[in-house]
């Protein structure tokens, strides 16, 4: 690279502030300039926060679910999602909740739910409900919201066993978003290992690693992970089960990853700084890490970013069909395996509730991840 | 061109070998064998296992020998066509998949057809007016196409057909023609039910492939030879039409690579919620039953019908573009 004069690397927006803000800009980090940038693409933003908002409920999803993951609701099988009132008989009462009664349609012999107007539950905040164990250490009653005793409250409806869907979906979230970050950490060190050798090193050992990546690339995703996750043993714990999923993921994900590594090392390692690093004596590992991988964090989180969809939606459609995560974890997909067939999804379409919340996280990531792209390179 | 040609067949052949090694370890990742598994369940329900045949599969698959003799077995037998026997099935593997395979690629190309027209009209508009209502309309249902999985499109499908046209949309072909000999009538029949899975496996790769279009449109347009063009007076359609647009097709041919295991793989889930008559519930059955020989045949097929997909797109776009064939063929 050669030495550009200060004037010409800066942003066009950097001349338009005022002269006091300019020294802001000046004096500020990289990090600090990426953030400014990506606060103006507001599409990112809202899917930041979206996402920030997403994981923070995982440490309290006992607290927020309405009802616990396992509780069973015999009379009210298949119930479709109740609405929610606020005036009853014109009075306002705030939100409530009619009581419902079964009968059963003579006819085609399906379930049918009435409004029973005589009786109404008030919702609740902070509402005493299903006791539970908060983070295994103390035992508490209190949930978020909830419904007066007597009453049930399926805000989403219930699926065969009579479970509320809109608890199990707070519960799956756990689930769903950590299987993405788990298999990201795998396969961002596989990539950084690999990626490093072959964009360090070079020669054979680059060829060999691009072949292997090659190879990698051309099985057909889905079949692949189909097969390895079908041959995790089946008498596995479900928790080794979910270890082994992700890894999974994280293994075969890497490749991508790799290639944007090698790239960059590629490109950095002929740099000056790279050259002074080497020749003041610092090892492999050391001017990798301290020299040249700091040159494209940025662009390393943007792939990240990008490709963690892409883990959600695998441990889906694999939980989806069966060969991925067991009950009694409960994710996204394997809440969605309860409408695989036709029936269900026409009788019970409230069973495919999950879908929204898949849909929503993996576009947030992937708005979040383009809004990075973009101000990746704050000197651009 | 004869020497690309020749370079790049040479280059398919060591990756072939690795993808067989990848599957052979895939086959033989379950512990034990199918036969003890039969063995023992034979006797568990109190019957006994036909010894007879139980030696000849052993035999058959040179089960009693070393790895790597098993994998030549089982590798030769590829190359000669006999794909080995599914233990499920009864039946030779190459029995089973014969049809499935055909349609499964007639759906995978039918799936990529449909990428390319819907993604080529929208990609051009898009490019051309950049930041317009309906560039951001189009980019925001561009990327709900990339974030809704394919099942799951498959499941809304069907619910909406379902509730609002009363029709199932599962399978290829109608009742009647099932079992049906091929015809026009069934070929006509087959063409009907395409659509669905073609929309539904081809609507991420058409996301991606307009986003990929317009991004290369609008770096092209950008170039100092389109300034000049226009500053000498040339009609800005014809700009367009003579150059920008020829280079910013090459991700039409040269992504194949990138489509083809993404369209495999789609049709394959889809395949299994529509059930349709393809290779996805077949694969999903014997990987469950872990009737390996099977599997790992499909898996097999699946990967190299990927490379050699890849292998022509390849010599499509060095065809098209001798910046690549004289470059020596690194494009990816």
């Amino acid at each position: 690279m050669s030495v550009v004069p200060a004037a010409e690397t800066l942003p066009v927006v950097a001349e338009r502030l005022h002269p006091s803000e300019q020294e802001r800009y000046y004096f500020a980090s990289q990090w600090q300039l990426i953030w400014w940038r990506l606060r103006r693409h507001r599409f990112a933003m809202v899917s930041l926060w979206f996402l920030v908002a997403l994981y923070a409920t995982i440490p309290f999803v006992e607290f927020l679910a309405p009802y616990e993951l396992r509780s069973r609701h015999s009379n009210n099988v298949f119930c479709p999602p109740q609405r929610v009132h606020l005036v009853h008989e014109g009075r306002f009462v705030g939100p409530f909740v009619y009581g419902q009664f079964l009968t059963v349609n003579m006819e085609n012999l399906k379930r049918e739910y009435r409004e029973d107007r005589s009786r109404l539950y008030r919702l609740r905040l902070f509402a005493v409900g299903e006791p539970y164990w908060m983070w295994g250490l103390w035992r508490t009653e209190r949930h978020l919201f909830g419904v007066e005793e007597g009453g049930t409250m399926f805000l989403l409806g219930t699926d065969r066993l009579g479970r509320d869907m809109l608890s199990r979906i707070i519960h799956g979230a756990r689930i769903s978003l950590t299987v993405g970050l788990l298999g990201i950490s795998v396969s961002f060190v596989l990539a950084l290992v690999f990626g490093g050798l072959s964009g360090y090193y070079g020669g054979t050992l680059d060829i060999v690693i691009q072949r292997l990546i090659e190879v990698i690339r051309a099985f057909p995703e889905l079949p692949l992970w189909m097969a390895l996750s079908a041959a995790l043993p089946p008498r596995w714990d479900p928790i080794l089960v979910y270890v082994g999923i992700t890894v999974i993921l994280g293994v075969l994900e890497w490749t991508g990853l790799a290639r944007s590594v090698r790239g960059k090392l590629l490109a950095v390692r002929e740099e000056d700084f790279a050259t002074a690093a080497v020749l003041m004596g610092g090892s492999p590992p050391y001017v990798i890490r301290r020299h040249l991988l700091p040159a494209f964090t940025s662009h390393l989180i943007v792939s990240a970013t990008l490709s963690i969809p892409n883990m959600i939606l695998g441990e889906t459609a694999l939980s989806f069909l069966g060969l991925g995560l067991r009950p009694p974890i409960t994710s996204w997909g394997v809440l969605l395996s309860e409408a695989q067939n036709m029936n269900a999804v026409a009788l019970y379409p409230w069973l495919l509730t999950p879908v929204v919340m898949v849909v929503l996280t993996v576009l947030a990531f992937n708005f979040l991840g383009d809004g990075l792209r973009d101000a990746a390179d704050p000197y651009a | 061109m004869g020497r690309y040609l020749i370079q790049r067949m040479l280059l398919m052949l060591p990756t072939l070998f690795l993808i067989s090694v990848v599957t052979f370890v895939i086959i033989q990742l379950p512990p034990g064998d199918y036969l003890t598994t039969l063995i023992s369940d034979l006797e568990a329900s109190g019957e006994r296992a036909d010894l007879q045949k139980v030696e000849f599969l052993r035999q058959q698959f040179g089960l009693d020998q070393p790895l790597w003799k098993q994998y030549w077995l089982w590798v030769s037998g590829l190359v000669q066509g006999d794909m080995g026997y599914s233990f499920e099935y009864d039946r030779p593997v190459a029995d089973i998949i014969g049809e499935r395979l055909l349609l499964t690629f007639v759906v995978s190309f039918g799936s990529i057809l449909f990428t390319w027209l819907m993604a080529f009209p929208i990609g051009v508009y898009s490019a051309t007016h950049q930041y317009s209502w309906a560039d951001n309309g189009l980019t925001l249902l561009g990327f709900l196409g990339l974030a809704t999985p394919n099942f799951l499109l498959a499941l809304i499908l069907m619910f909406v057909s379902f509730t609002y046209f009363g029709t199932s949309v599962g399978g290829l072909f109608s009742p009647d023609m099932q079992n049906a000999a091929w015809s026009w009538a069934r070929t006509w029949d087959l063409l009907q039910h395409l659509w669905i899975p073609v929309i539904v496996i081809g609507t991420s790769g058409t996301a991606a492939m307009i986003r990929r279009l317009r991004a290369n449109l609008l770096d092209e347009l950008r170039r100092p030879y389109v300034v000049t063009a226009r500053a000498k007076g040339l009609a800005p359609r014809r700009i367009l039409l003579k150059y920008p647009l020829r280079i910013a097709l090459n991700p039409f041919i040269g992504d194949i690579g990138n489509l083809l295991p993404q369209v495999i793989s789609g049709a394959i889930i889809v395949s299994i919620v529509l059930s349709l008559p393809t290779t996805g519930p077949i694969l999903l059955r014997a990987l469950r039953s872990q009737d390996m020989y099977l599997a790992g045949s499909f898996l097999m097929l699946l990967a190299a019908l990927s490379v050699i997909g890849v292998f022509l797109s390849d010599i499509a776009l060095a065809a098209l573009d001798p910046r690549i064939r004289q470059g020596g063929g690194q494009t990816r």
